[in-house]
């Protein structure tokens, strides 16, 4: 399936509307194993998004891919504007060569994993990323995968990032990170492959 | 030129007091600090970690940190900028005083390196 550069702003737009509308449950979240402001960061990065893509001028997938990765890096203030806005960054120089969806999003879970030196199983957005990654590859990609994704994090004892301080406090919470991952993906579901 | 050093830290004030205790024992060398977000509040700027970097007189820079986000957006800047910079993974403060108490005292680059292996801890 081939992403265009109308489909990623939609998608976008989409993500900002779930993240603003979960906004104190995503901080709720950070509150219990982080330090509370996952919902607020990622509000104040999506929004910077919104009127980042409202002003882009050049419409390719590779200026939307890369206005996005620019706004959360410069707006988000958490671990997640780095590791999201490598993830687009990632995507945006993928984005010269494909349009397939599923090329673009490993490329982006490459870029977080090189970001935040972070791998499956250490309970952070990878854990959603890479299910998904691979649902896509496969053919397989469904809400089906973002539930199972957001089941198996739980258990999981959180090993990269703020949470990894408070040890097994960790296990049996959801990661505010996954979960925000999850509104991504749920975004591309309804904007994208619906 | 001698070695600059960078703070970043997830608190301004934070920053800042490290800046302090540094200066105290290393008046002569190009430290400078970025804390907190672009509004203030606890996190991490792009834009002041970007500017710490820039605005330090050295080209070649050993950067301290705090916690996670400092350090990534400390990578970020560091894959844009011309300088040469060397990211720390030293206890904070430790590092960052050894690191400037040695360049004060006209230490080479491998024998800071050598006194800085110990403190890693991240
Ligand atoms: N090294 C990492 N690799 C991948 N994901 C990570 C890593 N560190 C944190 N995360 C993700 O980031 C989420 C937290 O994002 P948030 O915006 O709350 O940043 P933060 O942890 O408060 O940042 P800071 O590093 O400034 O404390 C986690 O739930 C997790 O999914
Ligand atoms: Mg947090």
């Amino acid at each position: 399936m081939e992403l265009t550069h109308e489909q990623a702003q939609r998608w976008l737009l989409n993500f900002h509307g779930k993240v603003t509308d979960n906004k104190a449950y995503l901080s709720d979240l950070d509150q219990a194993i982080g330090d509370g402001d996952h919902g607020s960061n990622m509000a104040r990065g999506t929004e910077a998004v919104k009127e980042k893509l409202a002003s882009v001028t050049d419409e390719s997938l590779e200026a939307v891919l890369k206005q996005t990765a620019m706004a959360l890096i410069s707006k988000v203030g958490g671990a997640s504007g780095p590791l999201y806005g490598s993830a687009f960054m990632a995507m945006a120089k993928k984005a010269k060569e494909t349009r397939d969806l599923s090329v673009l999003i490993e490329a982006g879970l490459e870029g977080i994993k090189h970001r935040g030196k972070a791998d499956v199983g250490d309970k952070t957005m990878i854990d959603m990323w890479q299910p998904v990654a691979t649902a896509l590859k496969e053919g397989t990609f469904s809400q089906a995968t973002i539930d199972q994704a957001l089941l198996d994090v739980k258990p999981l004892k959180a090993k990269k990032g703020r949470a990894s301080y408070v040890g097994d406090r960790s296990i049996g919470a959801l990661d505010p990170g996954a979960v925000s991952s999850g509104y991504l993906f749920e975004a591309l579901i309804e904007e994208v492959i619906a | 030129m001698s070695l600059g050093i960078v703070i970043a830290s997830h608190v301004d004030h934070i920053a800042e007091g490290v800046y302090r205790l540094l200066k105290e024992s290393a008046p002569d060398v190009s430290i400078t600090y970025a804390g907190g977000t672009d509004d203030g509040e606890v996190g991490s700027s792009y834009a002041l970690i970007e500017a710490a970097i820039e605005q330090n007189d050295s080209d070649t820079l050993y950067c301290f940190y705090d916690l996670g986000s400092a350090k990534m957006t400390l990578e970020m800047v560091s894959e844009m900028t011309d300088k040469d910079v060397t990211i720390i993974d030293a206890a904070f403060i430790e590092g960052a005083y050894t690191a400037c108490a040695l360049i004060q005292g006209g230490y080479k680059q491998t024998d800071i390196d050598a006194q800085l292996a110990p403190l890693k801890v991240k």
